[in-house]
């Protein structure tokens, strides 16, 4: 069998079977309403996006105030117990009151 | 009166999305037609077209109207389609053990005179659909564009971004892969 004049008749086939350029009813009006719906899931989409823009600075503010109030109770004078300081802070107003009287 | 291309385009750049569907009433025709080159099941066309369609919406800001929109969105088309073979490499096992009466027939009509084989005819056009679909995407590309479509080394350069080297390369690799392709269905259906 002479491949090469195979080959040959079967691209020549292939060109003489152009391919139909038919469109599916409607086609347009789809792709229009998939542009509009797109658009109104961009609204959303840019919702979110900011919302978790905006949950990096929120982290950052948050971790800085830990790390302040983390440090401001090191410099603190404390007892070095938990329940004391615990007391002492719930019971400053009444020993305020009592040293006012 | 009937709003011009660049005027279209110009709105839907200023966000009347609406001026996109005459373009797109416009063009289908030939995005389906060239989906039509690469894939078979009208749903898979249908997609490649409507991906056509979005990507070109979304990638309009880079069309400077110093090319025919025509020829910008057909690029996008034919890349579309490259991108589909390449994520649907179906069916490219290199068997040819199950052809239609009629393939076999035209096959042997061709064995015993090659030009009483016509290639208009329908088992040539199922063989030859075949064929290509056996072909890695890359050398099916190359050969439709090149054989099928007769496009020169230099347009398919300008479709498909490759350099003009590379697409001699690869036509050179897409003949040789069909002609073993070719080969194999030969011997798959004499030995």
């Amino acid at each position: 069998m002479n491949l090469a004049e195979l080959q040959k008749k079967l691209i020549a086939a292939a060109r003489a079977d152009a391919p139909g350029d038919h469109v599916p009813y409607a086609f347009e009006k789809r792709i229009t309403a998939l542009l509009a719906s797109r658009a109104a899931a961009d609204k959303w989409t840019l919702w979110t996006r900011g919302l978790w823009r905006a949950a990096v600075p929120c982290v950052a503010i948050a971790v800085m105030f830990g790390a302040w109030a983390f440090l401001a109770q090191a410099s603190a004078p404390s007892s070095g117990d938990l329940s004391q300081d615990f007391e002492n802070t719930l019971l400053a107003s009444v020993d305020q009151s009592d040293q006012a009287q | 009166m009937e709003r011009t291309e660049a005027e279209l385009i110009s709105a839907v750049l200023k966000g009347d999305a609406a001026s996109f569907e005459p373009l797109v009433l416009k063009y289908s025709p030939r995005v389906f037609a060239t989906a039509r080159r690469y894939a078979r099941r009208e749903s898979e066309i249908e997609d490649i077209a409507q991906e056509v369609w979005l990507k070109a919406f979304d990638k309009l800001k880079s069309f400077r109207g110093e090319a025919p929109f025509e020829h910008w969105l057909m690029r996008m088309a034919v890349r579309t389609c490259y991108d589909f073979l390449r994520g649907h490499q179906r069916n490219r096992e290199l068997s040819f053990t199950d052809l239609s009466e009629p393939e076999d027939d035209w096959l042997e009509r061709f064995v015993a005179a090659p030009e009483s084989a016509s290639e208009n005819a329908d088992a040539a056009k199922l063989l030859v659909e075949r064929v290509l679909e056996k072909l890695s995407p890359q050398a099916r590309l190359v050969i439709t564009l090149l054989e099928i479509e007769d496009r020169s080394v230099k347009e398919i350069a300008g479709i498909t971004g490759w350099s003009v080297p590379l697409v001699k390369v690869r036509a050179f690799r897409a003949r040789a892969e069909m002609r073993k392709i070719v080969g194999k269905m030969a011997k798959d259906k004499y030995l």
